[in-house]
């Protein structure tokens, strides 16, 4: 078949809800815009795990320390349903692996701050996990099958991230004037870089309106950040903190609130390298992947070795 | 793929007693132990699941979605299979 018939049939499929399977045929822009997608997606998650593992040795309490193991390892979680998602779309994990440690693929930013004080974690679980699921529940509806299901499920399990996270700042918000002081600067330091979470603006974001039409994309980014900008801003007053930004305050014609400018030389600063941790960060996954090696290899001899001593008892 | 990666398997768990075993995900173990334990791991850890199995990727065979129209013409004109195709009068009753 010709390929804009066969792409025709695609683009029919797509903006008719159909979900497209690994089998099915499907343009090489579109597999390439996912591998690249799904994988950056899979490696923040994993990524995302060594700014919290931080604290787990210097979590408050048994119960912070068991809550805050099952959310980093919910975190890994979701790295592998994303990443044996992306794999039907051809792609190895050794590939995916080695393209994160080559610098090829890239993971969230966010995830090249530092966790400096406890109050980073609560911070981290409102602001960070809260971007990620404003992010994440349209992609639920994304229009490749194997995705939109790994992100159902991701979904199930962020909530309580969100949650336990905001309990921890509600805590504090609550505490000592040191506590207090230690929310607020957890919620200065988060802020900004969760609000650019969400990607460049729409005018330098020039694959948005592709990836719209495939339906891989509901919202543009901007779309998404004013939404969460509009909810912390009312979570926040529970805390009875403040979001620093002069210029944060409802606008009753726009219906949302406005914003102050984003530092976009940050931004671009941090995706090329330049952040507080990303060396660090990079450095943590090489040496685990490492070190890890040996491993993987003597469960592969021996699962060999087993299968071959079997194969033997029934000739 | 080099020579010690481990393969891929496709998980199937049953939720709950009586119900079927479903397709969860897939995932990369040395062998079927180990693909078992990793399923517990990644897909049950709030208890989604009473049995699991695994399956190595490589021995599922997938019909082809390009041959479906052809693959399931032989139901396609037999709408008699359906209850509904029946047209009974309105006192017939628990049929
Ligand atoms: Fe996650
Ligand atoms: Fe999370």
């Amino acid at each position: 078949m010709a390929e804009e018939h066969l792409e025709r049939i695609f683009q029919d499929k797509i903006d008719e809800e159909i979900r497209i399977e690994p089998k099915d045929w499907m343009p090489d822009a579109y597999r390439k815009t996912l591998i690249r997608q799904m994988s950056q997606h899979a490696h923040s998650e994993i990524v995302g795990m060594l700014p919290e593992g931080n604290w787990i040795t210097r979590a408050p309490s048994l119960r912070r320390k068991a809550t805050l193991i099952a959310k980093v390892q919910d975190e890994a979680g979701h790295g592998l349903y994303l990443y044996s998602a992306a794999e039907t779309l051809g792609i190895t994990r050794e590939e995916m692996i080695a393209q994160l440690h080559s610098g090829k693929a890239k993971y969230s930013s966010i995830f090249n701050y530092p966790t400096l004080t406890w109050a980073d974690i609560g911070a981290i679980g409102w602001l960070v996990d809260g971007a990620a699921i404003m992010n994440q529940v349209p992609l639920c509806r994304a229009s490749y099958g194997p995705y939109a299901r790994a992100m159902i499920r991701i979904c199930k399990e962020e909530s309580f991230h969100q949650r336990q996270g905001f309990e921890i700042l509600l805590t504090l918000s609550r505490g000592s004037e040191a506590q207090k002081r230690m929310c607020q600067d957890a919620i200065n330091r988060w802020w900004w870089p969760a609000v650019m979470m969400f990607g460049p603006s729409d005018e330098s974001s020039p694959h948005t309106a592709q990836s719209m039409q495939w339906r891989i994309k509901r919202f543009t980014n901007d779309e998404l950040r004013q939404k969460f900008i509009d909810v912390c801003a009312e979570q926040c007053t529970i805390l009875g903190m403040t979001i620093p930004d002069a210029e944060l305050k409802w606008n009753p014609e726009k219906n949302h609130y406005d914003f102050g400018p984003i530092n976009w030389e940050e931004f671009w600063n941090v995706v090329n390298g330049h952040g507080p941790c990303n060396k660090e960060r990079l450095d943590a996954r090489i040496k685990a992947d490492a070190e890890g090696a040996w491993v993987r290899q003597a469960a592969f001899e021996y699962a060999n070795k087993k299968k071959e001593k079997e194969q033997r008892k029934v000739a | 793929m080099s020579s010690n990666d481990w393969p891929l398997w496709e998980v199937f768990i049953r939720s709950k007693q009586g119900l079927d075993h479903k397709h969860a995900g897939s995932l990369h173990a040395a062998d079927a132990q180990m693909a078992i334990e990793n399923a517990r791991d990644v897909y049950t850890r709030r208890m989604e699941g009473v049995s699991i199995w695994v399956v190595e990727s490589k021995n599922i065979h997938a019909s082809n979605p390009s041959e479906g129209p052809s693959l399931y013409d032989p139901a396609n004109d037999k709408i008699y299979r359906h209850p509904t195709f029946y047209k009974l009068p309105e006192e017939l009753k628990n049929m």
